[in-house]
């Protein structure tokens, strides 16, 4: 809902720019800000597997509480 | 009624009928006695009644006394690990301070959420860096606040008019410690729950407590045990059960203290020394019953809704045998 949307959007990749992406750590779920060539490891706790960001829907969903 | 015991030897039950006492005991209607009572236990006796009276009691408290429970979770958003579905059934699971009496039961076909049927909640966590951590923390718990996310950040929401009915200390879940999820940094919970009245048969989640039953146990030591051979005897009951004392002629010999607590486990049979000096038998007219709460309802009160719904049902079959009767005369 709200405060998630600043870092996490990776930007419109604009060619002569370098661009920064955001990573999540496998370990830690912190989230990390890459650009190319930065060694993949996170900032953090020094896990070098990331994955990329999936934003989850924000979207209404219902659930029973069963 | 039925007057017997029931022996409990090595590998079976005997039923075993005691000759004295039917025509002395058919004569009064039966006692019931409070042995213990506070907001949360209750333990009752029940003497000279049929035991399918306190069960009916006993299966109308699990299932049929109604409490309230979130039954409705809309999910904004969860990115803590817990799936939605999981996080959705344990809140669902948190006991809540709201009195039932006081709420209608929900039409299923009903879209809105009334005042008068429903409690609404909200939860809003985000979990974030603790600026005061120090950089050599390591603990999670201290590196990171709100990481647990506790039944206390359940936030009331009234619902039309409510305000004026009820305080917020009296709409917030029983217990303020109940951990839902853990989060990690950037992890955040974000949705509402709505809680309906509900009944045990439904979903566990609506019974009021927990109630049970057990019939008197009577422990006689047949012969005298003493010694080595008494601290034996002594280890096979529960504790309390049998003490050790010293006799006229100055030997240490078993004697039965309380055998009503006793968890009737029968392990003196593995000792062929012993197992010949004790009867053990349950009286299957006495009866000693417990309730205990773990909801809004104090364990007195679940007894009482628990009369009232019996009472409901007695009154339903004595309508239906008149309409028959009259039905009778008619034709």
């Amino acid at each position: 809902m709200e405060a998630n949307t600043s870092t996490e959007k990776p930007d419109k990749p604009e060619p002569p720019k370098v661009v920064a992406m955001v990573y999540v750590c496998g370990e830690c779920h912190a989230e990390n800000e890459m650009r190319p060539r930065d060694p993949v490891r996170c900032r953090s706790c020094g896990y070098r597997i990331l994955y990329k960001y999936k934003k989850r829907t924000t979207r209404l969903i219902v659930f029973d509480a069963r | 009624m039925d007057t017997g015991r029931i022996k409990l030897e090595e590998f079976r039950l005997v039923p075993e009928h005691d000759l004295e006492s039917p025509a002395k005991r058919s004569d009064h209607d039966g006692i019931i006695k409070l042995i213990s009572m506070d907001d949360i236990d209750m333990e009752l006796d029940f003497i000279g009644f049929n035991i399918s009276l306190v069960n009916a009691y006993r299966r109308i408290i699990l299932a049929e006394v109604a409490t309230m429970a979130i039954e409705k979770v809309y999910m904004y958003n969860n990115t803590s690990i817990v799936q939605d579905e999981v996080l959705a059934h344990r809140l669902g699971l948190v006991p809540l301070k709201v009195d039932p009496r006081f709420f209608e039961f929900r039409n299923k076909d009903e879209k809105e959420w009334g005042a008068q049927d429903s409690v609404k909640y909200e939860l809003k966590v985000r979990c974030s860096k603790n600026p005061q951590a120090s950089d050599k923390e390591t603990n999670p718990d201290i590196l990171y606040k709100d990481r647990k996310v506790l039944s206390s950040s359940l936030k009331w929401m009234p619902i039309g008019n409510q305000t004026d009915i009820f305080q917020e200390s009296s709409m917030q879940p029983l217990h303020d410690d109940i951990l839902l999820a853990k989060m990690n940094c950037g992890h955040l919970i974000n949705l509402e729950a709505y809680a309906v009245k509900g009944i045990g048969s439904d979903h566990a989640k609506f019974q009021p407590g927990l109630s049970w039953y057990r019939m008197l146990p009577e422990i006689k030591l047949v012969r005298e045990v003493e010694g080595e051979d008494a601290l034996l005897l002594q280890k096979c009951f529960s504790p309390g059960v049998i003490d050790i004392i010293t006799n006229s002629e100055g030997k240490n010999v078993a004697n039965v203290n309380d055998a009503r607590n006793d968890a009737c486990s029968r392990n003196v049979f593995q000792y062929d020394n012993i197992k010949d000096s004790v009867k053990m038998t349950r009286k299957t007219d006495h009866v000693i019953f417990y309730v205990e709460s773990h909801s809004a309802l104090k364990s007195h009160e679940i007894l009482d809704e628990a009369v009232s719904i019996m009472i409901g049902k007695c009154d339903l079959l004595l309508s239906e045998i008149e309409k028959h009767l009259e039905m009778d005369a008619d034709t």
